[in-house]
């Protein structure tokens, strides 16, 4: 990584930080907690750089490879469970 | 597959997230928002796999089937009333996976192979600045990983009552400081000596045991604020592990995740007239004049039967039910539908009140009252329903305790004076259903229960509720 991809990447994150405070704010509370398992669910995007790690040939020691698995494991854990639930408490919003 | 082509399908999954949190804002288009930002992660994940430095693919697979099996299981299984522990277990995991990709980083930067070019087994990091930006995200990242991952432990553990205590670090928020002093001044020596790998250790003890001592001393009603609180570190862990691996689908999301949660975080406080450093260090009865219960209830309390509320739900035309925990915990949810089924069927309007920190976490009430399918137009937030008690004929309020505390408006002494409350002494008659006269989270007693116009119904607040319903299907 080089300083300009730095603050490339520091400008998407100041970015999204001011796009979070806009889409959220618009969230009623009745849709508080799906919003709460939703948004974890994507925080489960830290899957990918789990892959990366577990799976990469600059990891090829067991420590490594085993770190990778224990990130694999949570990340997916994060991401099946939240979008299922979310799923499950939205649908039940939906119904009438 | 081409670096270049790789970024692009990141860049459509950020977009799908987006759409999807913007989904969120509306019950209506709300599963069609959480589809999209299903398939937004399952592009990114594809699209990772066929990146070319992934060259084995055992520990991928059999983590990705035991994650999916286990993660399935319980988003099936889990009871709508164990939403909270659901979310705080779920913010653990997350937290916990950015912990594990630091620390894989670190190893992997650490434990180069022999034969690699000069440059990168001199700086492993990076030159310069770059090496020193790459430390400090790998640090952060394991810091905020780990307090996110035992924190989160902690709260599920209290939030399932595996934990019935509360317990401190002695000197309270000093010892808290304390470590995170150590793990900061461990962070500031990692820049200086990389490769000093007992700094590392030294971080990840330090983190463990900050979330662990940040969350035993919190209980109750405060675990709202926790929850969104965890939530929003485990988005930032997720979006500063986006800074180790250069990754842009990792910083947005990480990003918008980390605004969540600090906005759900900020309405709790508000919602409590607390700061959040009074959340977490302070306690909730500071100073001011506290009132004995016997003061305030010495002889005035009237208790009722569920037939006699029955005959006065006979002839109300409005009745509001106002919701708390205690609903949640006697699964109450299903017969107070039922009651507002047979109210509405002899023509009375009924709606629910709901407080923004009714319940263990943000919106608990609704979505305990949608399982048992009560409409949310009738689910109404409190700035809108306060100034309606006044027209309400009864309200009827099960399982909430502080959140109704009349001192909160108008004692100036009072622990909780200026928490915005449900104004549910204004209606012409209020029934309180609950076990006893035992004091809410705030622990203290509630003026509200003593008044002319209450009627308390001691007992289990769905076997109450279910009287009523029977008594008044019956009238």
């Amino acid at each position: 990584m080089d300083m300009n991809t730095l603050v490339m990447l520091l400008a998407l994150f100041v970015l999204s930080l001011f796009l979070g405070v806009e889409l959220i704010t618009k969230v009623p509370p009745t849709l508080h907690t799906p919003l709460m398992s939703g948004t974890n669910a994507i925080s489960g995007i830290t899957l990918v750089g789990a892959l990366l790690a577990a799976g990469s040939d600059s990891s090829s020691t067991a420590v490594n490879n085993i770190l990778g698995f224990v990130a694999v494991v949570l990340a997916t854990l994060n991401v099946v469970g939240g979008y299922l639930v979310t799923n499950r408490m939205l649908a039940m919003f939906k119904r009438k | 597959m081409n670096i270049t082509v790789v970024n692009l399908i990141y860049l459509a999954a950020a977009v799908l997230f987006i759409l999807g949190i913007k989904g969120l804002g509306k019950p209506k288009t709300a599963v069609r928002g959480n589809l999209m930002s299903a398939a937004g992660m399952f592009i990114a994940v594809v699209v990772t796999l066929f990146d070319r430095s992934i060259v084995s693919y055992e520990y991928i697979i059999a983590g990705v089937v035991i994650g999916s099996l286990v993660g399935a299981i319980i988003a099936i299984k889990v009871q709508m009333t164990s939403m909270p522990q659901m979310v705080a277990i779920l913010n653990g995991f997350g937290g916990g996976s950015s912990l594990a990709i630091a620390l894989a980083e670190y190893y992997a930067k650490t434990h180069i192979p022999a034969g690699a070019a000069a440059e990168l087994m001199a700086a492993p990091f990076g030159d310069g600045i770059m090496g020193l930006i790459a430390v400090l995200a790998i640090s952060l990242t394991i810091l905020i990983g780990a307090v996110t991952l035992t924190g989160s432990f902690v709260a599920f553990a209290k939030l399932q009552e595996l934990m019935k205590k509360d317990y401190g670090l002695p000197g309270g928020p000093v010892g808290n400081g304390l470590l995170l002093l150590v793990a900061l001044v461990a962070v500031g020596a990692l820049c200086v000596e990389p490769t000093n790998a007992t700094l590392i250790t030294v971080i990840v003890i330090a983190a463990l045991l900050l979330g662990l001592f940040l969350v035993l001393p919190i209980g109750g009603a405060d675990m709202p604020v926790v929850i969104a609180l965890l939530n929003s570190y485990s988005g930032i862990a997720g979006a500063f592990a986006g800074f180790i691996l250069g990754n842009t689908v990792l910083i947005v999301a990480g990003s918008l995740v980390g605004t969540s949660g600090l906005i759900l975080t900020k309405i709790m406080c508000v919602a409590m007239n607390r700061s959040l450093a009074n959340v977490l260090f302070g306690k909730m009865a500071g100073g001011g004049v506290t009132v004995s219960a016997d003061e305030v209830y010495g002889g005035k309390v009237k208790s009722a039967q569920a037939d006699e509320v029955a005959m006065m739900l006979e002839t109300a035309k409005r009745v509001v039910i106002v919701p708390g925990f205690g609903m949640a915990m006697a699964q109450a949810q299903h017969a107070v539908r039922e009651l507002m089924d047979v109210l509405e069927a002899r023509g009375t309007e009924v709606e629910f009140a709901i407080h923004p920190v009714a319940g263990r976490m943000p919106g608990h009430m609704n979505v305990l009252l949608a399982e048992a399918e009560v409409p949310y137009e009738k689910l109404i937030e409190m700035e809108r329903i306060n100034p309606t008690f006044e027209e309400t004929d009864i309200a009827i309020v099960i399982g909430a305790n502080d959140v109704t505390n009349p001192m909160a408006r108008e004692d100036k002494g009072s622990p909780i004076y200026g928490m915005p409350i449900l104004n549910v002494d204004k209606a012409k008659t209020v029934i309180v259903v609950k076990r006893s006269l035992s004091p809410g989270f705030a622990g203290l007693p509630n003026p509200l229960f003593a008044m002319d116009h209450t009627y308390m119904v001691y007992g289990d607040g769905k076997k109450a509720i279910i009287e009523m319903t029977t008594a008044l299907g019956s009238a």
